[in-house]
């Protein structure tokens, strides 16, 4: 293994370690972190207590765990990846039978202090997993078609599962990250092509043939879909939470109504507004300004994880840390997505934003371990 | 796994190149959601600030203060009284039945009404008020107002609704308001929006409805931001509406309570005109009923009560009333008469106690016969064939047009509910009406006011000041609009020569005054007060032969609806006239004994501004009078509270 033959006295020990830490990447998190308290400070009218004072604890827990997972050897981290995958995967089943659900959606287990997903950190220990078949692998053998079937067998595993939920956007993000840490690994080009003509194809069958005797669905999941895809023809069901978010977002306006002056989600207007919607009140009282601030943070975020890969030489390293950041742009894209109106709604928060403890953990320990392999990157 | 220096090369070189292209595509894609910001928050942004505007902010109505009504010098006879009631909000009040249970405990409710709120309360979504009790006392309100800590949710509220302080006396001419139903909205294709708020009141009947434009006002809006499942958040624009205007009528309120109790239980009305004007200072019918009970919601037994009364206490008999005058017509019939020139005013008839014709015989009341009779006479004594000879020379048209000119038979308008034209027949009404000729039979009969004529005691009243004045008064009953005083129009003199006039005036004095007067027994001593007028008594049946050759059966002998109408119609002071008055009693008996001393009270009250001197009643019925005076139940002139001892 790499690390313990080459370079490995040139790796900081010791309370140094912290000096080498990827301090813009914490500023960072920790300044998205800061806007998404400061909102659900606003959202609450003023009352810091009502989810304000919880998601600056969660964060201090957060980044603390964040440190102590970034001075851990990433070696460690890579000897763990199995057991992680495995205790996710358990407790994935064992929620599908005894976990408990909300809005029959997603399925948690209570801690008391934590309603904690196993799904949200599957998709981490999925990464994991990944980056470290992949840096076992012979490199020549990765775009062979049985060692390409293995990482697709380990994230489709766990997506039926969370897919039984049924959680569709969090099944999505897994398959995703999946395939992106393939696509980084090296995983031939082709394979990619074959499954995006496969899908493509799939799709158009399916719409195409509709309306012809051979249509390859029931009319009903046919307006199912349409429901889905289109919101607003249903403007008072599941197209409300849509248009009240872009009448949020628009009335926003280039500079906004200004703090706490947001009447949409003071008003009760905006459902969810604390949790997958927090975006909506952020575009309303600071507007475009405010909005397009918060996505630059968030393309640094993602901007400095890539550099940090690229700059890494080791095999595992690299790829964790574009595992992390493809998962933490997914949740980026879909929530936006969602809630400006460009993807039907699907439930995934916004990263450091959206209020709940679980998410925002989850995602720490992720920034954890790109900042664990950052110190710890050969030299 | 071991690797090679070129294989760790080659891997990060094949890293680099794929993450560059990941990083590529999320570039593209970040940009892709910062256009799709810009296009939500810069291009359409005018667009959405709409939107977001009509989510927040409602228009609400603020209901206009009602204008006030007041007699003729400024009392109160309609007005508006706070309201105390107290309301509760489910989700402000947390447990509703320990609420509840606790506010129970305050003030009077009963247990239905306690399970009643309670189901309301969990009925509405949590966040819509709902009334526990309405018209609280001050002193249960302020109870609430006390315990408020104690129970979270319930506010007291003021509102203001209609109150009538002198209830009975002025229910027919006021009438009531009550909730805006289906029926009222009917017709107008642009309804004033206020009429939609739920609980709000319209006059319905009398000055409340026909004045209803004057009294209303225009509403006031305000807009209120409310957030997503509508409660009201916060007040944010205000603009006031116009209260209604307040109207003062015509009526003495102190008069007309005099009236309304001076009449007591009778089934009667008495209508007092200002001869030189048309004010009408006093409306009265009687019995009366409380329109204040139909404003707080009637009950079905209070409703029956009511309608089953024989005595019609909702019919506003003053104005709707349609009755045979009987003798006061005799007026009309005499100046139709010397007008058309066919008698003149040394006409005499030689009255044998009846008119034969066509073999049929007319009697005069007076069974004995009156002798002969002179035009003065003919009223003094209210002798029928005199007239009965004079109709059949003039003619029934002629009597008509006659009517019409003293205000019969026409509609006079004011601003009260289903006021009567009355009848005033002629031939060709007769031949429209009932398809037949007219007979002279018919002529004999309306002659002395029977038969097919009919009016109603204001149109008497108003025939009345026209006798008195010699001008064509026009009856009114609003005063003053908002302060502003409403312009008479100066009333023409009558088509009718002003002797004639005089020679019918000197008749009605000597009816009250002269020694064999039909209402000698109502003179006013009094020299400027001097009263003069002209009794009626007419028949609601008619009288059989069989009857006929028994004997007179009495009046006290019949049941009490088919005994006569007892009328009278005067006017005073007698070489000044002032006031004209008639009274209508139904079923009372005779004019003279029944409807004169009533009529004698309300002008006399109207002349002295009070209740009169005894100075002014002959000295044998001072003690009398005294006593019925003073066991009037008068209410408080000033706030109209009713008196609270009992009769004696």
């Amino acid at each position: 293994m790499a690390f313990f033959e080459n370079r490995l006295k040139q790796v900081p020990t010791g309370p140094r370690k912290v000096l080498f830490i990827n301090w813009p990447l914490v500023v960072l998190v920790t300044a998205v972190a800061s806007v998404g308290v400061l909102m659900l400070w606003s959202i609450a009218g003023g009352d810091f207590e009502v989810w304000a004072r919880r998601q600056t604890q969660v964060f201090i827990v957060g980044m603390g765990l964040m440190f102590f997972v970034a001075l851990v050897p990433i070696w460690f981290w890579r000897s763990m990846a199995g057991i992680a995958y495995l205790v996710a995967f358990l407790l994935l089943v064992y929620v599908e039978f005894a976990g408990e659900t909300n809005k029959g959606a997603q399925r948690w287990i209570d801690f008391g202090f934590l309603q904690f997903q196993p799904s949200e950190m599957m998709k981490f220990a999925l990464v994991m997993l990944l980056a470290a078949y992949y840096d076992w692998l012979d490199v020549r053998k990765v775009s062979r078609p049985l060692w390409v079937l293995v990482p697709v067998l380990i994230t489709i595993l766990p997506t039926i599962l969370v897919l039984m939920q049924p959680n569709l956007g969090t099944s999505l993000m897994l398959i995703m990250a999946g395939a992106t840490v393939m696509f980084a690994a090296g995983v031939s080009l082709w394979y990619f092509a074959a499954v995006g003509v496969l899908v493509t194809g799939t799709v158009a069958a399916v719409f195409l043939t509709r309306g012809t005797p051979w249509q390859l669905l029931h009319d009903y999941q046919y307006s199912r879909i349409d429901t889905f895809l289109n919101p607003s023809a249903d403007p008072l069901g599941a197209g409300y939470n849509i248009i009240q978010a872009k009448i949020a977002l628009g009335s926003g306006g280039w500079s906004g109504k200004g703090f706490m002056q947001g009447t949409q989600s003071r008003l009760n207007f905006l459902p969810e507004k604390q949790t997958d919607f927090i975006f909506t009140t952020l575009a309303e009282e600071f507007g475009f300004v405010g909005a397009f601030s918060l996505l630059v943070l968030y393309a640094l975020i993602l901007g400095f994880c890539l550099v940090a890969a690229i700059q890494n030489r080791d095999r595992f390293s690299s790829l964790l840390i574009v595992g992390v950041a493809a998962n933490f742009f997914f949740y980026i894209m879909v929530n936006l997505s969602m809630v400006m109106g460009m993807a039907p709604v699907v439930g995934v928060p916004l990263p450091l934003m959206s209020y709940g403890g679980s998410a925002m953990l989850v995602i720490l320990v992720g920034f954890g371990l790109v900042q664990s392999a950052h110190v710890h990157r050969p030299r | 796994m071991r690797r090679t220096q070129r294989e760790v090369e080659d891997s990060s070189r094949m890293i680099t190149r794929r993450s560059l292209m990941l990083g590529g595509a999320m570039a593209a894609m970040v940009a892709a959601l910062g256009a799709r910001m810009r296009y939500l928050q810069v291009d359409q942004a005018d667009e959405f600030r709409l939107l977001a505007e009509e989510n927040r902010i409602n228009i609400r109505l603020i209901p206009p203060t009602r204008g006030m009504i007041q007699d003729r010098n400024g009392k109160l006879i309609a007005g508006n009284e706070q309201n105390y009631r107290i309301i509760i909000t489910r989700d402000e009040a947390g447990d509703v039945d320990l609420v509840m249970r606790r506010l129970a405990s305050l003030i009077p409710m009963t247990a239905e009404e306690l399970d009643d709120t309670i189901a309301a309360v969990k009925k509405h979504s949590s966040f819509v008020p709902v009334i526990v009790k309405d018209r609280l006392s001050w002193e249960d309100f302020s109870k609430v107002s006390i315990n408020a800590p104690a129970l979270p949710g319930v506010a007291p509220e003021v509102g203001l609704s209609r109150l009538y302080p002198r209830d009975t006396d002025f229910a027919h001419v006021v009438g009531y308001v009550g909730a805006v139903s289906g029926q009222d909205l009917e017709g107008t294709t642009d309804p004033d929006p206020v009429l939609r708020l739920p609980k709000f009141q319209i006059g319905k009947v009398g000055v409340e409805r026909f004045m209803e434009a004057t009294l209303r006002g225009t509403a006031g809006t305000k807009k209120i931001e409310v957030n997503a499942v509508g409660r009201v958040m916060r007040e944010l624009e205000r603009e006031e509406g116009t209260p209604g205007a307040d109207i003062r009528l015509t009526i003495n309120a102190d008069l007309q309570n005099f009236v309304q109790a001076r009449l007591g239980d009778e089934s009667a009305a008495v209508v007092v005109v200002d001869v030189t004007n048309g004010d009408i200072l006093c409306c009265v019918s009687s019995p009366s009923f409380d329109p204040n009970l139909f404003v707080r919601g009637i009950s079905h037994t209070e409703y029956a009560s009511l309608t089953e009364n024989d005595h019609r206490p909702l019919a506003n008999k003053s104005v709707s009333g349609a009755y045979p005058p009987g003798s006061t017509f005799k007026m009309v019939t005499g100046l139709a008469a010397l007008t058309a020139g066919s008698i003149d005013e040394g006409y005499k008839v030689r009255c044998p106690g009846y008119l034969e014709f066509g073999g049929r015989r007319f009697h005069c009341w007076s069974r004995g016969g009156h002798g002969t009779v002179s035009l003065t006479n003919s009223l003094t004594w209210s002798c029928d064939v005199y007239y009965y000879d004079v109709a059949q020379k003039v003619g029934i048209d002629k009597i008509a047009e006659m009517g019409r000119i003293l205000g019969l038979g026409e509609r006079h308008d004011l601003p009260m509910s289903a006021i009567t034209e009355g009848n005033m027949p002629t031939k060709a009404w007769k031949q429209e009406r009932h398809k037949q000729d007219w007979r002279i039979g018919d002529t004999i009969n309306a002659s002395i006011g029977q038969g097919y004529v009919l009016a109603s005691p204001l149109q008497l009243a108003v025939m009345t000041a026209r006798i008195a004045s010699g001008t064509s008064v026009v009856p009114r009953l609003i005063r003053m609009i908002d302060g502003q005083e409403l312009p008479v129009a100066p009333a023409a003199a009558l088509p009718i020569d002003p002797a004639h006039l005089q020679a019918m005036r000197r008749g009605m004095h000597d009816v009250v005054n002269a020694e064999r007067g039909t209402a000698k027994g109502s003179k006013i001593v009094e020299p400027t007060m001097v009263l003069a007028g002209k009794t009626g008594t007419s028949q609601v049946r008619n009288i059989t032969k069989a009857e006929r050759e028994r004997g007179v059966v009495s009046n006290e002998d019949l049941p009490w609806n088919r005994r006569d109408h007892a009328l009278f119609v005067g006017f005073a002071p007698f070489d000044n006239p002032r006031y004209a008055v008639s009274v209508v009693v139904e079923h009372g008996g005779g004019g003279s004994a029944v409807a004169a001393p009533i009529a004698r009270d309300a002008i006399l009250y109207a002349m002295s501004d009070g209740v009169p001197s005894l100075d002014a009643y002959p000295k044998a019925q001072r003690g009398r009078i005294e006593s019925m005076l003073k066991e009037l139940p008068l209410r408080d002139p000033e706030t109209g509270a009713a008196p609270t001892t009992e009769r004696a």
